[in-house]
């Protein structure tokens, strides 16, 4: 039987591969008696479909722009190059 | 039309600033990666006019990250990368595997206005994660990429990849879950 903390690492690791049918049953077999792992699971799942949303944010954020000495430095190299 | 390099800064420079920013967090790495991609843009030829400017640019700044983000864990012995989180792993579970604080049902937000409110969270929590676990995990779960390409780009083992992936997650969801 699986305590949180194995369930919580093998939650994690099927987002990024493929559990064996043993390890997909003994975590499904845990999250049927444990709602605190049930829930972050669905957390976990939750997370990674705001990431796509967050990158949108963060790239949206106005208040980081390129540097005045920064924008001037690149114009430079781009001038010896172009 | 020929698109101008001095176009491609004016009009995506900041663009490209941000994206590199929200992975690399270093303002000076973040503005060298820009500047490499404008220089290997102009060198190459591999603009398809029906791509817009701003994908084709991401592109190759992607390449470019990912350079930097390898360059910077070489420096790092990988058993080092792993210890470096390891005291703050055990504040998770106690010594029997349970909880050590049960995971709170969250308020999933339901409309624009807190939808803003809990991307704003999120960024934070980004930004507060160690470095390198913000820069695997937003390759992992922005950019998509699968474990091997990851453990390809940056040298490291899939268990290295596993581990710190799962530590990324932790410490988001436990960020999330005191401030949301």
């Amino acid at each position: 039987m699986l305590n949180c903390k194995q369930t919580s690492v093998l939650v994690s690791q099927s987002l990024d591969r493929p559990l064996t049918w043993r390890e997909r049953w003994a975590v499904r077999l845990h999250l049927l008696i444990c709602v605190y792992c049930r829930r972050f699971t669905a957390q976990l799942k939750w997370i990674q479909g705001a990431m796509q949303s967050w990158q949108i944010h963060a790239t949206d954020r106005t208040e980081d722009v390129l540097s005045a000495a920064a924008r001037e430095r690149i114009t430079q190299q781009l001038d010896k190059f172009y | 039309m020929k698109s101008n390099p001095h176009d491609w800064l004016n009009e995506h420079g900041d663009y490209l600033y941000r994206f590199a920013l929200t992975r690399l967090r270093d303002p000076h790495q973040a503005e060298d990666v820009v500047q490499e991609t404008l220089l290997a843009a102009i060198k190459s030829n591999t603009f398809a006019e029906q791509s817009s400017p701003r994908t084709w640019l991401t592109g190759i700044l992607k390449h470019k990250i990912i350079d930097c983000m390898r360059k910077q864990l070489r420096e790092i012995p990988a058993s080092e990368l792993l210890a470096e989180e390891d005291a703050n792993m055990d504040e998770f579970f106690d010594d029997t595997g349970h909880w050590a604080e049960k995971p709170q049902a969250w308020d999933i937000p339901h409309d624009a206005l807190q939808q803003k409110q809990f991307l704003q969270v999120l960024q934070e929590c980004m930004a507060r994660l160690p470095q390198k676990l913000a820069a695997i995990f937003t390759m992992r779960d922005v950019d998509e990429l699968d474990n091997e390409e990851i453990c390809k780009a940056l040298n490291i083992t899939a268990t290295n990849a596993w581990v710190m992936l799962y530590r990324a997650r932790m410490g988001l969801r436990k960020c999330l879950e005191m401030h949301w």
